[in-house]
């Protein structure tokens, strides 16, 4: 079977990324996955068995201390040498801050062309072909690369990753020295986001309570994190309700936050500009509570209330729990 | 300091957006074009470090059809000084890699110090163009930028990554490239709308650039429209609408 590379992710404290369970389950659907990674020190036995049951059978290490100084030149030398070495028939990316630039840069070093932002990749008579979805989900489209190497960025949540049925963990590690060639800055600080609660992960949670302007006050906002927690939800927001400093940006939903694609997406206080809509119309049922009757959210809300959310929701979570009694 | 600002046209975010049936390109009529936000940001930034350093030369680069030159004139009526507007029939239809190779040929023969980006545009999403042009010329990427700081031959900033935030700087020359984050765009005024008019901009054809054709190039397979959604129940609270909300996610098995 043809190789199929994958770029695991690790944060500066040495952990794997989220994104990598789903590359490694997609490279698996498309051939033989390699895992490669860049990192300042030789992995932990933990990393290495998590790889290995993710689905990786080979680990490809780029070992320098500039993997963690320098932004992404090292994943991109480590890459650009295991595709030399490998000969690979895909390169799969996370679509990330990180990822999506160290995979543009690889493929001008190896003349590639890119597929960006897939949310689902196939084997068509020994092509890999990318499905991406569009506009907000208001297209599927299906794209290939013609005369070379396809590097495809993939949606972060958009493959689920199942565990590995076979090799049982068991990894070969290749291990090679990074010797700096590819430029890049230099990272001179690091400043982790706030633990968040233990809500789930925005991009790929079952459930999304979002907020927006209608919840008029960063105070008033504490009311999408009851209804999130009544219902074990993640919390977005629109834009909004982002610029009026309600909420973190990267609780974003839309255009130019993160595309959701729950089971439940419930919109409090939101009124569903297209950009807003962007990112959260591929629910598979969405809920909307706002004031006003004529908010384009409720063009495509499967349940739309139109009233007070200060009232709607408190009612909401207690029925809620009546049921759970 | 020499910045070249890259601008794209876009269909507006605020209209719906289609594909052309026949090709599954971006369909340019379907909506208004405009300057990508973006990119208004982008040219924020540079803005603000010409009002504090009037030396400054702030270029616009921007590969389209024709219609791109209104882009480029209301960048001009900005405060941008020129413009470059690459614009060829055979670049219709192409892939990230050919445009990277394009402006990059472009921005060769600018001399610039700082080339700065949006992270993304709004309609391709890719968000890999600004570092596929820096590959092309040497570069480092200083990219995902919040907040950046020029000058003192370097740039600095902070980037957001997808579990915090990073102090990132690099000695320029050097890719900058700025989410939506970072600064307001400014409206031109009437004086910058008039002596836009006045301002060079140079048209160049794929022969002026000699870009040779990329190895590998992606295409489009298939494209198809998911029908609209379709509003459902909508009720107005009397009173017992959360009551039917919280039985209506209980029948459908959502809670």
């Amino acid at each position: 079977m043809a190789n199929i590379l994958t770029l695991i992710e690790l944060t500066h404290a040495g952990a794997v990324a989220a994104s990598a369970k789903g590359l490694l389950a997609a490279a698996a659907s498309l051939g033989t996955p390699v895992a490669v990674v860049a990192s300042d020190q030789e992995l932990s036995p933990e990393t290495t068995v998590q790889l290995g049951m993710a689905g990786a059978g080979v680990i490809y290490l780029g070992l320098g201390a500039q993997a963690v100084s320098v932004l992404t030149g090292p994943s991109v030398e480590a890459l650009e040498a295991a595709v030399a070495a490998y000969e690979p028939s895909a390169v799969l990316v996370a679509n990330s801050v990180d990822g999506r630039e160290v995979a543009a840069r690889l493929s001008v070093r190896v003349g590639g062309a890119m597929l960006n932002d897939a949310v689902s990749v196939r084997l068509d008579g020994g092509r890999v072909v990318a499905g991406h979805s569009i506009f907000g989900g208001a297209y599927d489209v299906e794209s290939a690369v013609e005369g070379g190497l396809p590097i495809i960025t993939v949606r972060q949540g958009a493959i689920d990753g199942a565990p590995a049925n076979d090799g049982g963990g068991a990894v070969e590690i290749i291990t090679v020295p990074l010797s700096g060639t590819v430029p890049g800055a230099q990272v001179t600080a690091v400043n982790d986001a706030p633990a968040t609660h233990s809500r789930p992960e925005l991009r790929t949670a079952k459930t999304v309570v979002s907020g927006g302007r209608g919840l008029g006050s960063k105070e008033n906002f504490v009311l999408v994190e009851q209804l999130a927690d009544a219902l074990g939800a993640a919390i977005g927001a629109s834009r909004a309700a982002v610029d009026a400093g309600y909420v973190d940006q990267h609780a974003q939903v839309g255009q130019t936050g993160v595309s959701v694609s729950p089971q439940l997406y419930i919109a409090l206080g939101i009124s569903g500009a297209i950009q807003h809509r962007a990112g959260m119309q591929t629910a598979k049922t969405i809920v909307a509570i706002n004031k006003d009757g004529d908010s384009p959210i409720f063009d495509v809300a499967d349940f739309g209330i139109v009233g007070d959310v200060f009232t709607v929701v408190p009612q909401l979570i207690e029925a809620l729990a009546a049921r759970a009694q | 300091m020499k910045i070249v600002v890259l601008i794209k046209q876009v269909p507006d975010t605020a209209e719906e957006r289609t594909l052309v049936p026949a090709t599954g390109w971006l369909d340019r009529d379907a909506a208004d074009n405009v300057v990508d936000e973006i990119n208004e940001r982008a040219l924020e930034v540079a803005l603000r470090v010409k009002d504090a350093d009037k030396s400054t030369v702030i270029v616009v680069l921007s590969l389209g059809p024709d219609e791109a030159t209104k882009a480029i004139r209301k960048a001009l009526s900005m405060g941008a000084d020129s413009g470059i507007h690459v614009l060829d029939g055979g670049l219709a239809g192409s892939d990230a890699a050919r445009t990277a190779a394009v402006l990059a040929a472009a921005l060769r023969g600018t001399n610039a110090d700082v080339i700065l980006a949006g992270n993304e545009s709004t309609d391709g999403r890719g968000g890999v163009v600004p570092a596929m042009v820096a590959e092309h010329l040497g570069l480092p990427l200083v990219g995902g930028l919040n907040a950046v700081e020029l000058g003192g031959g370097k740039v600095s900033g902070e980037r957001s990554g997808d579990s915090g935030s990073l102090q990132v700087t690099a000695a320029l020359p050097a890719v900058v490239t700025v989410t939506e984050r970072t600064a307001e765009a400014r409206f031109p005024n009437f004086k910058g709308i008039l002596t836009a008019k006045r301002k060079p901009v140079a048209t160049l054809s794929l022969a002026d650039l000699g870009v040779a054709a990329t190895p590998a190039h992606a295409v489009v397979l298939s494209h198809s429209e998911r029908p609209a959604r379709e509003a459902g129940r909508k009720i107005a609270d009397d009173g017992t609408a959360a009551t039917q909300l919280a039985g209506y996610l209980i029948e459908n098995r959502l809670v």
